[in-house]
């Protein structure tokens, strides 16, 4: 079986992966999209950066930190049929929030009240609309960045004023929606097919609970009601390997707020007790023969 | 791997190389906390990290 492993570089997660592989006794290639050069018309006949042609590959595991160069190098692998994980389906819709959201709304998902609008004045309409607090959010981004809780209508001012003038047009899509009063925590859930692997609380003190912002990790069970809506939500962006973020509302409520397609899970196998890196690549083993 | 000890490009303070280093794998200077990947492993070569892009992330 051989397997590309394309990264920006070497983190904890894909030292974890190779290892999971290997224990598999499988080496998979290490392809830096860096490296990446390709020729659109050629097909999987042509040589990736490690020599062999890309058809040679049973299977792409895309690990990419630079959210663009991994989905279109899916985009391109995909278009010549070679087998990845997540797909660029997937990846597209993963890594464009509004895209997610659509794709919840299709399929019945429970999400944050959620508006679009493309000029300061319609999304500050918009965020009246939703009420304060509300959150703006890039439409691409991750690790919290950008988040901006927006207490009231001078703060709303500022913060576009900010992003039409100093941002570029992707800040130009104004994506704002409720504040959830979460109980001090959220929750991230490990979807590796059709299973809830995994999942943890994310607590902080801040109201951003990402773990590269300092949130602390605790396993959070798996329950029959977790799994299901974390499944159905995976499904509902084409499925694959992914980390499921959820919020509790007021009631206790699940709100699914976003997926990532390339997860990070460093600080999650040790309180959930759960090997991730070995159940992710024992699911993309088992998938490598099923026919897609 | 050659055993003089790799010196930060940032502080030039001494970096610690872990027994299972790769190439291309991201570490920390303990001294400065600057973000140095690994360019090469015979002999250690270290650069500093690539910046953080705007869509960088999971």
């Amino acid at each position: 079986m051989r397997v590309a492993l394309l990264v920006t570089h070497i983190r904890a997660e894909e030292k974890l992966i190779l290892a999971a592989f290997n224990k598999r006794d499988i080496s998979p290639d290490i392809i830096l999209d860096r490296e990446l050069n390709f020729d659109i018309t050629c097909g999987a006949e042509q040589l990736a950066p490690s020599g062999s042609a890309w058809r040679e590959y049973d299977l792409v595991f895309e690990r990419c930190v630079s959210t663009s160069r991994g989905m279109y190098a899916l985009a391109i692998l995909n278009s010549w049929g070679l087998r990845s994980f997540n797909t660029y389906e997937t990846a597209a819709t993963c890594s464009d929030k509004l895209r997610t959201s659509i794709a919840f709304m299709k399929q019945g998902i429970p999400q944050p009240h959620t508006r679009v609008a493309f000029t300061p004045d319609s999304a500050m309409q918009a965020i009246e609309d939703v009420k304060y607090p509300a959150v703006l959010k890039p439409v691409t981004g991750s690790w919290g960045r950008l988040l901006a809780r927006v207490h009231n209508r001078d703060s709303a001012e500022a913060i576009l004023e900010h992003r039409q003038t100093l941002g570029d047009y992707n800040h130009h899509t104004y994506y704002v929606q409720e504040y959830v009063d979460k109980p001090g925590r959220d929750i991230r859930a490990f979807v590796v097919g059709d299973r809830t692997i995994a999942a943890i609380y994310r607590e902080s003190n801040h109201w951003i609970t990402n773990t590269a912002r300092g949130g602390l990790a605790t396993n959070c069970p798996v329950t029959e009601e977790l799994d299901d809506i974390c499944v159905r939500a995976a499904d509902a962006v084409g499925g694959g390997i992914l980390a499921v973020d959820l919020l509790e509302d007021a009631r206790g409520n699940f709100v699914v707020n976003e997926i990532n397609h390339t997860m990070e899970f460093r600080n999650s196998s040790q309180p959930t007790g759960v090997d991730i890196a070995q159940e992710v690549i024992d699911f993309v083993i088992g998938q490598i023969g099923v026919v897609a | 791997m050659t055993s003089e000890t790799p010196l930060c490009p940032e502080c030039d303070g001494e970096v610690d190389i872990p027994s299972d280093a790769m190439e291309n794998e991201l570490l920390s200077c303990a001294e400065c906390g600057t973000e140095l990947e690994i360019m090469n492993l015979d002999p250690i070569e270290l650069e500093l990290a690539p910046e953080v892009e705007e869509d960088w992330g999971e």
